[in-house]
C-alpha cells in the first residue's frame, strides 16, 4: 500500500478514539450541584427555564414564579414506584410549607399529561407541577434517577438535594433553618 | 323498466366504489407499527425492546390513543406534542440531526462510485495469459545462460 493511503486511515482512526473519548467523558451524571451543596455552599440552580404547566394548556411556569419562599422541588413520575410513594408526604409537607411561606413544586418527568392530572387527583395534590417532558430540565440538575428532591432558599438558591426518596427525618432536619430565614 | 335498471347501476356503482373507499382510507394503528418509530424516553432504545416502567407509560399511552381510533400519523403528532420531537426514533430535519438524512444521502452515492471504479480498474488490469505470459523478456546474456544450464543439465 502506497504511503498516502494511511493518512486518511489515521485520521479516521484518530476521530473515531476521539469521538470515543468525548462520548466515555462526557457521559454520566454532572455532580458539580451535589458537591458544591455538600460543602455547604448555596448555588444558583443549573436551569430555570420555564417548564409547561400540569393540566393547563399552553401555560408556563418557572422557579422564579416561587421568588421568596422556600421551595421544595420535587422531581417525580406516576409510572415510578418510589416517587408514588413519597407523594402523601410530599403533599402533607407542603401544606406545612405553605402556613410557613414556603411551597412544593412538583416536576413531572416524561410522562404525558394525562398520566401526571390522573396521579395529582388520585394522591390529591394541592401544589402546582410543572411538565418536564423530555427529562431536559432535570438532566441540568445532575438528575441521576427518581424521585429525587432540592430546595431552595428564599433567595432562589439551592440549599439541599436529596438523590433518594425524602424522609420525614430529612425534611425536618433541612426545611426549619431555610424557613427561618429571610429573603 | 328503466327503474330497475337504474337500481341496478346504482348498487353496481356502490360496489365498485366501497373497496375503493376502504383502500384509500388509512389502515387502522397498531402498536407494534408504531413502537418501533417510537424512543422509550428513559432508556434511550426503540419502545419495541424496551421493557422499562417509562416504556411500559409510553404503550399504554397509545394503546388508549388507538383505541380513540387515531392514524398513526394523529399518535405521532400527539407524541411530539407531549413528550417533543426526540420521542421519535429519527433524527431531527434542522440543526446537527440533517447529519442523520445527509450521510446516508452523500454515503450511498459515494460507495456506488466507489465499487464502479474498483471494478472498471479491475476489469482493466493485464490480465495473465499463459505460463510466463507478462514477464520482461530475457536479455541476450541471460538466454546464454540459460541454455547453457539447460545443456549441462541435459548431459
Amino acid at each position: 500500500m502506497r504511503p498516502r493511503v494511511y493518512w486518511p486511515v489515521t485520521l479516521a482512526a484518530a476521530l473515531l478514539i476521539g469521538l470515543l473519548a468525548y462520548g466515555l467523558t462526557t457521559t454520566g451524571a454532572d455532580t458539580t450541584l451535589d458537591t458544591a451543596v455538600a460543602r455547604g455552599e448555596r448555588v444558583a440552580p443549573p436551569s430555570t427555564a420555564a417548564l409547561p404547566v400540569l393540566g393547563r394548556q399552553g401555560a408556563t411556569g418557572s422557579l422564579a414564579d416561587h421568588r421568596g419562599k422556600v421551595v421544595l422541588v420535587n422531581v417525580w413520575a406516576s409510572w415510578c414506584p418510589p416517587c408514588v410513594e413519597e407523594l402523601p408526604l410530599v403533599e402533607r409537607t407542603h401544606k406545612a410549607l405553605t402556613a410557613k411561606g414556603g411551597t412544593v413544586l412538583g416536576i413531572d418527568v416524561k410522562e404525558h399529561s394525562g398520566a401526571g392530572l390522573e396521579a395529582v387527583r388520585k394522591y390529591r395534590l394541592s401544589y402546582p407541577n410543572l411538565r418536564d417532558p423530555d427529562g431536559a430540565f432535570v438532566r441540568d440538575w445532575g438528575q441521576t434517577g427518581y424521585p429525587e428532591t432540592f430546595v431552595l432558599d428564599r433567595k432562589g438558591r439551592v440549599a439541599a438535594v436529596r438523590r433518594l426518596p425524602v424522609t420525614q427525618a430529612w425534611l425536618d432536619r433541612t426545611l426549619p433553618p431555610l424557613l427561618a430565614e429571610t429573603a | 323498466m328503466r327503474g330497475p335498471a337504474l337500481l341496478a347501476l346504482l348498487l353496481l356503482l356502490g360496489a365498485l366504489w366501497a373497496p375503493a373507499a376502504q383502500a384509500a382510507a388509512p389502515p387502522r394503528a397498531s402498536l407494534p407499527d408504531i413502537e418501533d418509530e417510537v424512543m422509550c424516553l428513559e432508556c434511550g432504545t426503540q419502545l419495541n425492546v424496551s421493557t422499562s416502567a417509562v416504556a411500559d407509560s409510553e404503550r399504554r399511552f397509545i394503546s388508549d390513543l388507538i383505541a380513540q381510533g387515531r392514524t398513526k400519523a394523529e399518535i405521532k403528532a400527539i407524541l411530539v406534542q407531549e413528550f417533543g420531537p426526540d420521542v421519535l426514533a429519527q433524527p431531527r430535519d434542522e440543526g446537527f440531526g440533517l447529519a442523520g438524512w445527509l450521510v446516508p444521502l452523500l454515503a450511498v452515492p459515494a460507495a456506488l462510485a466507489l465499487v464502479l471504479l474498483l471494478g472498471r480498474r479491475w476489469r482493466a488490469r493485464p490480465v495473465a495469459r499463459g505460463f510466463g505470459a507478462g514477464a520482461p523478456a530475457l536479455s541476450a546474456g541471460d538466454a546464454r545462460r540459460l541454455d547453457d544450464e539447460l545443456d549441462a543439465f541435459g548431459r
